[in-house]
C-alpha cells in the first residue's frame, strides 16, 4: 500500500500513468465513502502539488487551482461575481470541512447535492484535466455526467477550474437544509445577474439537489433578461423549472424540492434586486 | 509505510502511515493522542477536531499525509501550551459547558482557533466557528456562554446542596484527560469486529468458518455455537429474548450473527464482504400493521404483540359523549436515535479466572448479572469497570458490545477490544419507539376536561429491550400532569423486523405528550380559550387523584410551573399577534405544553446502595455507584453525601462504579439517580456522621480536618476522632433506599411512583410560510425539581433535553438501513438551539433528598409539543407527524388554508 505525495504536476502525471491510482485531496468525501473498508493499494495525495494551488486572475477570467480549499475561496480577494461561490463556501459542511475540502473535489465527487456545483455551473466554469498525454478542457456541465460520475479518465486529474469574467456581475447562493450547519442541501440555488443601468442584460440560474446533476434553467434566465432589477421576483415562473427532476428522499419530497427551488430563486432575485 | 514528520503540540513527531490513513488513526494509535475523539469517522460530528497549521480540521477525514511538515495541535497540547486555552477550559468548567465530555475536545479546539483570531467574538461568530461540532448533552447554550466569557472571573465555588458548584470531574473532561471506552485498551489487545445481517429478515447459514479464520489469520470466530451459557439477553427478566448471535434467522438489519477476532493490523485489512455466510432474505414486516399479519416472531406473543398497557379511571367514553366540545387526532412519530457522540467501545480481559469488562455503560450491575448467564459464570467471576460514558440517554443500559469481547477474552485468555463504527452503533443499538397514537378528548363549556382516551401502538422492533416499560409507562403518563376524572389509555408494543426500540429519555412519554397536547390545543380552539389558561384550569394539584388514583399532599408542582411562564406567555402571544397582523410570509407563533414524569421504576423495587468510608488517616471516600453519563451524578450524589455528613465537597474522594468495590446504585435511567441514589447517599452520610459523633462522644458538632479528623462540639471544644489504622476504612457505612410504591391493579390504579417531577415549557418561533422552515427564537422551560441540588447542572439537563426535544420536533427520524450515519440522521447543531430561559421551581418533595425530584427525562417531554403548538399558532398548521421537516410543515400550512 502506497501513498504518493508529489510536489510537481509532471511527477504526479508520470506516477498516474504507471498504474491505476486513487486520488485524494482534502479527504472529506473520500474517507466517509470508504468507511471501515480498506483503502485502495495506490493512492495519490494531490495537496502538495505546487501547480494546483491558488486562485488567480487569468487573461479572460479567473482560475481556481484544483488544490484550492473552500477556505481559500472565502479568503480570496474576488469581485461580486464570486459572492455566490463565497456564500456556498461558507455553507459547505463546517469550518473543518471548508479548511481541507477542495472546490475541485466537490465537482469530482459529483454529488447531486454538492453546494459548489450549481454556483460553478451558473458561472459557466470549465474544467481543466491533465494526464501524461496532455491537457484538455470541458464545460463543468459536461464533466459531471451523473450522480457520482464524471468524465475523469484513468491517469487524469483535474488541475483547475476556469471561470469567465462578467464585468459588474452580481451573484447570490441560497441553500435550504433541515438544520443550521453540517447539512446536506434539500435544494440549493445560484443566481448571477449582469446589468446595464438597472436593467438585467444577462442572467444565469442554476439549481442543485433537484436533478441528477445540478443544472441551469435557460428559460428562467431568458425570462429575467430585459427586466428591471426592481421587478425580478415575479419573473421566474413554475414552468421555467420544468426541466428539474427532483426525487423523494429522507430530506424532502420531490414536489417540495421543486417549490422550494422556485422560492429560493425568487429570494435570491429579491436580494440581488435590492442590493445591485 | 509512508513516513510523516510534523510538529505535534510543539514537539517534533514522526509517524508511519500504512497506506492511506486518517490523521486521527495515526494520532490515537501511534502517538497516544486519546484526546482526539472519534465519533463518526465521516466529518459529521467534529469530535476529532485538531488544528492543522492553526486551522481546525476533522482528523478523522484528513489524510495523515497532510500533516507532513505542519504543526498539529490537539486539546492536551493547547491546554498545556496556550494560556488562552487554559483560560477557556476554566470557563467551560465554570459554565458547565462540558457534560459527558466526549465532544469537549472538538469544541475547545474549534473555539481556540476562533479566539486566537478574534478574542471578543459575538454569538453568531461563535456559532459559525463551532457549527461543525455536534454535542448531544448540553444543548450548546453553556458552550456559547463559556466561549464568549472565556476571560471571565472565577466564581466562588459552593459545594453545598443548592450550590452551583462546577462538576467534580470537570477538569479531566476539559483538559482532554477523560478516559472513555476506547481510550485505554491494553497494547496487546486483539481486535473484534461484529458480522451483522444486511437484511431486515433473513435465514442464514455459515460456510467454512475455520478455513476463513485460517486464511485471514484470525484468532477466533464466535457464533451462537460458542456461547457457553444462555444465548440471550434482555433487561426485563420475563422478556430476555435477544440472542448474542442470531441462530439461523436474523430478525433485523444490523443483528449480530458472528464476531471475528484477530490482531489489530489484520483486522484493519480484513475484507468482511468475504466472510462465509449465505443469506436468504424473507419478506419483512417493518410496521405494526404489517407485523400483526406476519409470521409470529416470538413464542407466546400472538400477532407479534409483545405486551399491552392499560390504565382506566372513571368512564372516559361516557364523559366524551356528554362533553360540550370534543376533539380527536391521530399522530405518528418515528424511530429516534440516541446519537451519543461516543459509539460503543470497550475491552475485556481474563484475570485469574475472572472476566473484567472495561468500557461505557449506564447499568454496570445489570450488565454483570446478564453476562453471568451468557458466559455461564458466577456473578462473582465478572467485574464491570465502567469508563466515562460519552453520552447514553437510555441506549447504553442494554448490553451491546460487552458479550462479544467477554466471550472472546474468556476463550482466548487475552484482552480483546471492540469499537463500534457509527453505522454499527446506529444499526444495532436501541432506539426511541415509533408511535402511532390516537387521542380523543372532551371538555365542558367552562373548559374542564371531560373524558380522555389514548390508544397507542409502539413499534418495539425485533426484540423486547425496554419495550414493556414503554407500554407500561405511557398509559400512566399519557394524561399529562392534568386532572382527569374520566380517563382510559391503552397501549401495545408490537414486534417488527426493525432494530429493537428500547429506553430513550422519557420511555414513550414524549411521544404521548405530542398527541395529548395537540388535542388539548384543539379543545382550546373549539372553546376559544387561551392555551395556558386551559392548562392552568386543568392542572393536577394536591388532593386531586392522578389517572392512577394516586393523591399527593403538597408535592405537585405543575401549577407553579405554568404560573412561572405566564408573564412571558402573555407578552409573547401579544407580540406574535401584533407581528402577524402586519401580514407577510413570515409568521410568529408561541406554544405551550406540559409534562410530568415518575421517578424510578414503575411499581417495582429499585433500590440504590451507597457506600462510604473514612480511612485511618481521615480521608473521606465515597463509593459513587450511580453511573455519571454526563448528567452529573458524580457531583450531585457527592454534594448530597457531603451535606449529610457535614463536610465540604472538596474533602470527598470518589471511587467509581467498579462492581468489585462499589455497591449497586441501580441503573442510570428513569430519572432516579438524584432521587433514589441521592437518598441512599444522604442516609450514608448521616450514618457516617453519627459514627463520627459517637466516636467523639459528641451529640452534635462541626467536622474539621486540622491535624486529622476532628469534631468541634457546640461548646467549642475540638475532639480528635480516633480512627483505627490498617484497614481499608476505619469507619464505614452503606445505606440503601428504595422508593415506596404500590402495584397497579388490573385497571392500572395504584401508586406507580413515590415522586413525580413537573414541567411546563413555552416555545417562541417564526415560520417561513413560503418554505415551511421554522426558526426558534426562545424556549422558556419551567421545571419543578423539588430542590435544585446543583442549579447549574439542573440548567444543563434542561438545555440538553430541550435540544433533544427540538430534534424530535423538527429534524430527527431514523430509518433502518437508510440513515445509519450522522449526515442523513440529523441532530440539532449549535445553530439550531435558541436561547433557553430556565425557570427553576422548587416544590419540595417529602420523599426526595432535601426535597429533590428527578429531572433527566422531564426536560424533553414538553419541548416538541410546545414547538408544534407554536407552529400552529403561527400558521394554523396542525402537525400530526414528526419530525416537522420543511416539506411537512408547508403541506400542513396548505391543508390548514384549505380547511
Amino acid at each position: 500500500m502506497t501513498v504518493f505525495r508529489p510536489r510537481h504536476l509532471d511527477e504526479a502525471l508520470a506516477e498516474l500513468a504507471a498504474a491505476p491510482t486513487a486520488l485524494i485531496a482534502g479527504g472529506t468525501d473520500v474517507f466517509p465513502a470508504l468507511g471501515v473498508r480498506q483503502a485502495p493499494a495506490r493512492v495519490m495525495d494531490l495537496t502538495a502539488i505546487d501547480e494546483l494551488r491558488g486562485v488567480s486572475r487569468t487573461g479572460a477570467g479567473w482560475r481556481i487551482g484544483a488544490g484550492a480549499t473552500w477556505t481559500d475561496i472565502v479568503g480570496a480577494d474576488l469581485p461580486p461575481l464570486f459572492d455566490a461561490l463565497k456564500q456556498a463556501a461558507r455553507q459547505v459542511g463546517s469550518v473543518q470541512i471548508q479548511n481541507t475540502g477542495t472546490v475541485a473535489g466537490n465537482i469530482c465527487n459529483a454529488s447531486p447535492a454538492a453546494d459548489g456545483v450549481p454556483v460553478l455551473v451558473a458561472m459557466e466554469a470549465e474544467v481543466e484535466l491533465a494526464s501524461a498525454a496532455g491537457t484538455r478542457r470541458m464545460p463543468l456541465g459536461r464533466f459531471i455526467t451523473g450522480p457520482r460520475r464524471t468524465e475523469l479518465r484513468a491517469g487524469e486529474i483535474v488541475t483547475a477550474l476556469y471561470l469567465p469574467d462578467r464585468d459588474g456581475a452580481v451573484s447570490r447562493f441560497e441553500k435550504l437544509g433541515s438544520r443550521a450547519y453540517l447539512v446536506i442541501s434539500i435544494v440549493s440555488v445560484a443566481v448571477i445577474l449582469w446589468t446595464e443601468g438597472r436593467i438585467v442584460t444577462g442572467a444565469r440560474v442554476a439549481v442543485g439537489a433537484a436533478s441528477p446533476v445540478p443544472m441551469r434553467l435557460p428559460e428562467a434566465e431568458a425570462a429575467l433578461k430585459g427586466r428591471a432589477l426592481s421587478d425580478l421576483s415575479g419573473a421566474v415562473l413554475p414552468h421555467h423549472l420544468a426541466a428539474l427532476t427532483p426525487i423523494d428522499d429522507v430530506r424532502a419530497t420531490g414536489g417540495y424540492r421543486r417549490e422550494a427551488a422556485l422560492a429560493l430563486i425568487r429570494r435570491a432575485l429579491t436580494e440581488l434586486g435590492g442590493t445591485a | 509505510m509512508t513516513k510523516i514528520a510534523f510538529t505535534l503540540n510543539g514537539r517534533p513527531a514522526e509517524a508511519g502511515a500504512a497506506g492511506l490513513e486518517r490523521l486521527a488513526t495515526v494520532l490515537r494509535r501511534d502517538l497516544g493522542c486519546h484526546d482526539v475523539k472519534i465519533g463518526c469517522d465521516a466529518g459529521d460530528c467534529g469530535a476529532c477536531t485538531v488544528l492543522l497549521g492553526g486551522a481546525p480540521v476533522c482528523a478523522c477525514i484528513t489524510p495523515a499525509t497532510l500533516a507532513e511538515g505542519q504543526a498539529v495541535e490537539t486539546l492536551t497540547g493547547l491546554h498545556a501550551t496556550d494560556p488562552l486555552v487554559a483560560q477557556l477550559t476554566k470557563a467551560f468548567e465554570r459554565h458547565g459547558a462540558a457534560q459527558c465530555g466526549i465532544c469537549t475536545p472538538g469544541m475547545l479546539v474549534s473555539a481556540a482557533a476562533l479566539l486566537r483570531a478574534n478574542p471578543a467574538p459575538d454569538e453568531p461568530q461563535v456559532r459559525d466557528a463551532l457549527g461543525g461540532v455536534l454535542c448531544r448533552c448540553t444543548g450548546y447554550r453553556k458552550i456559547i456562554d463559556a466561549v464568549i466569557d472565556w476571560r471571565g472571573a472565577e466564581a466562588p465555588q459552593d459545594g453545598r446542596v443548592g450550590g452551583a458548584v462546577a462538576r467534580v470531574d470537570g477538569a479531566r473532561k476539559v483538559e482532554g484527560r477523560e478516559v472513555f471506552g476506547d481510550d485505554a485498551p491494553p497494547a496487546d489487545a486483539l481486535v473484534l469486529r461484529v458480522i451483522r445481517s444486511p437484511h431486515h429478515l433473513a435465514r442464514f447459514g455459515f460456510g467454512d468458518l475455520d478455513a476463513y479464520a485460517k486464511a485471514e489469520g484470525l484468532d477466533l470466530i464466535l457464533t451462537a455455537a460458542d456461547v457457553p451459557g444462555l444465548n440471550a439477553f434482555g433487561v426485563i427478566p420475563a422478556f430476555v429474548d435477544q440472542p448474542v448471535y442470531a441462530e439461523g434467522t436474523a430478525r433485523f438489519r444490523g443483528e449480530a450473527v458472528a464476531a471475528v477476532i484477530g490482531p489489530a493490523a489484520r483486522m484493519t485489512a480484513l475484507d468482511l464482504s468475504a466472510f462465509p455466510v449465505s443469506w436468504h432474505p424473507e419478506p419483512e414486516a417493518l410496521t405494526p400493521e404489517a407485523a400483526r399479519a406476519a409470521g409470529q416472531m416470538h413464542e407466546g406473543r400472538a400477532e407479534n404483540v409483545m405486551c399491552r398497557g392499560f390504565v382506566k379511571k372513571g368512564e372516559a367514553e361516557e364523559a366524551i359523549a356528554s362533553a360540550f366540545v370534543t376533539a380527536e387526532g391521530s399522530f405518528q412519530t418515528g424511530f429516534i436515535e440516541h446519537a451519543y457522540i461516543e459509539p460503543e467501545a470497550g475491552f475485556a480481559r481474563w484475570e485469574n479466572g475472572r472476566v473484567e469488562i472495561i468500557g461505557g455503560t449506564q447499568a454496570p450491575q445489570m450488565n454483570r448479572d446478564s453476562l453471568a448467564l451468557i458466559l455461564n459464570l458466577p456473578q462473582e467471576a465478572i467485574r464491570i469497570l465502567p469508563t466515562a460514558v460519552g453520552g447514553g440517554f437510555g441506549s447504553k443500559l442494554d448490553l451491546s458490545w460487552q458479550p462479544h469481547v467477554a466471550l472472546a477474552a474468556m476463550r482466548l485468555k487475552r484482552p480483546v477490544r471492540v469499537v463500534y463504527s457509527r453505522s454499527d452503533s446506529m444499526s444495532s443499538t436501541t432506539k426511541r419507539h415509533p408511535a402511532q397514537m390516537r387521542v380523543r378528548a372532551g371538555a365542558t363549556k367552562e373548559g374542564r376536561l371531560s373524558g380522555f382516551a389514548f390508544d397507542g401502538a409502539f413499534n418495539t422492533g425485533a426484540y423486547a429491550s425496554w419495550g414493556p416499560t414503554v407500554a407500561n409507562r405511557v398509559p400512566v403518563h399519557a394524561s399529562g400532569p392534568y386532572a382527569h376524572a374520566d380517563y382510559v389509555a391503552r397501549t401495545e408494543a408490537v414486534h417488527t423486523n426493525c432494530v429493537p426500540a428500547g429506553a430513550f429519555r422519557g420511555f414513550g412519554v414524549p411521544q404521548a405528550a405530542i398527541a395529548q397536547e395537540c388535542v388539548f390545543d384543539d379543545l382550546c380552539l373549539a372553546l376559544g380559550m387561551d392555551r395556558l389558561e386551559f392548562r392552568l384550569l386543568n392542572a393536577l394539584d394536591n388532593g386531586i387523584p392522578t389517572a392512577t388514583g394516586q393523591v399527593f399532599d403538597g408535592a405537585v408542582g405543575i401549577k407553579p410551573c405554568l404560573e412561572a411562564l405566564k408573564p412571558a406567555w402573555e407578552e409573547a402571544v401579544k407580540a406574535a399577534e401584533a407581528f402577524n397582523a402586519q401580514g407577510g410570509t413570515l409568521r410568529k407563533g408561541v406554544g405551550v405544553a406540559c409534562g410530568w414524569y415518575g421517578c424510578g421504576n414503575t411499581s417495582l423495587p429499585n433500590p440504590s446502595t451507597i457506600r462510604a468510608g473514612i480511612t485511618g488517616d481521615g480521608r473521606i471516600v465515597l463509593h459513587q455507584g450511580a453511573m455519571d453519563i454526563g448528567q452529573g451524578a458524580n457531583t450531585v450524589i457527592a454534594q448530597i453525601f457531603a451535606e449529610a455528613l457535614g463536610v465540604p465537597l472538596e474533602k470527598v474522594e470518589l471511587i467509581g462504579p467498579d462492581t468489585d468495590v462499589t455497591p449497586d446504585a441501580g441503573k442510570t435511567s428513569a430519572s432516579r439517580q438524584t432521587f433514589v441514589s441521592g437518598n441512599a447517599a444522604r442516609l450514608t452520610g448521616l450514618a457516617l456522621r453519627a459514627e463520627v459523633l459517637r466516636l467523639t462522644n459528641c451529640a452534635d458538632g462541626v467536622i474539621g480536618f486540622e491535624g486529622g479528623l476532628t469534631v468541634t462540639a457546640p461548646d467549642g471544644i475540638r475532639h480528635h476522632v480516633p480512627l483505627a489504622e490498617g484497614m481499608d476504612y476505619a469507619i464505614e457505612a452503606a445505606e440503601t433506599y428504595d422508593p415506596p410504591t404500590l402495584p397497579l391493579d388490573k385497571n392500572g390504579q395504584g401508586v406507580p411512583y413515590a415522586v413525580y417531577g413537573y414541567t411546563a415549557q413555552m416555545a417562541e418561533l417564526t415560520v417561513d410560510t413560503t418554505l415551511g422552515t421554522v426558526v426558534l427564537t426562545r424556549i422558556h422551560a419551567a421545571h419543578d425539581v423539588g430542590r435544585a441540588i446543583n442549579p447549574m447542572l439542573v440548567e444543563g439537563q434542561i438545555h440538553g433535553g430541550v435540544a433533544q426535544g427540538i430534534g424530535l420536533a423538527l429534524m430527527e427520524e431514523y430509518i433502518p438501513g437508510r440513515t445509519d450515519n450522522l449526515h442523513d440522521y440529523l441532530i440539532p447543531t449549535i445553530g439550531d438551539v435558541p436561547p433557553i430561559t430556565s425557570l427553576i421551581v422548587e416544590v419540595t418533595d417529602p420523599h426526595g433528598p432535601y426535597g429533590a425530584k428527578g429531572l433527566g427525562e422531564h426536560v424533553l417531554i414538553p419541548t416538541a409539543p410546545a414547538i408544534l403548538s407554536a407552529i400552529r399558532h403561527a400558521t394554523g398548521a396542525r402537525i400530526t407527524r414528526v419530525p416537522a421537516t420543511p416539506d411537512r410543515v408547508l403541506a400542513a400550512i396548505r391543508a390548514a388554508k384549505e380547511a
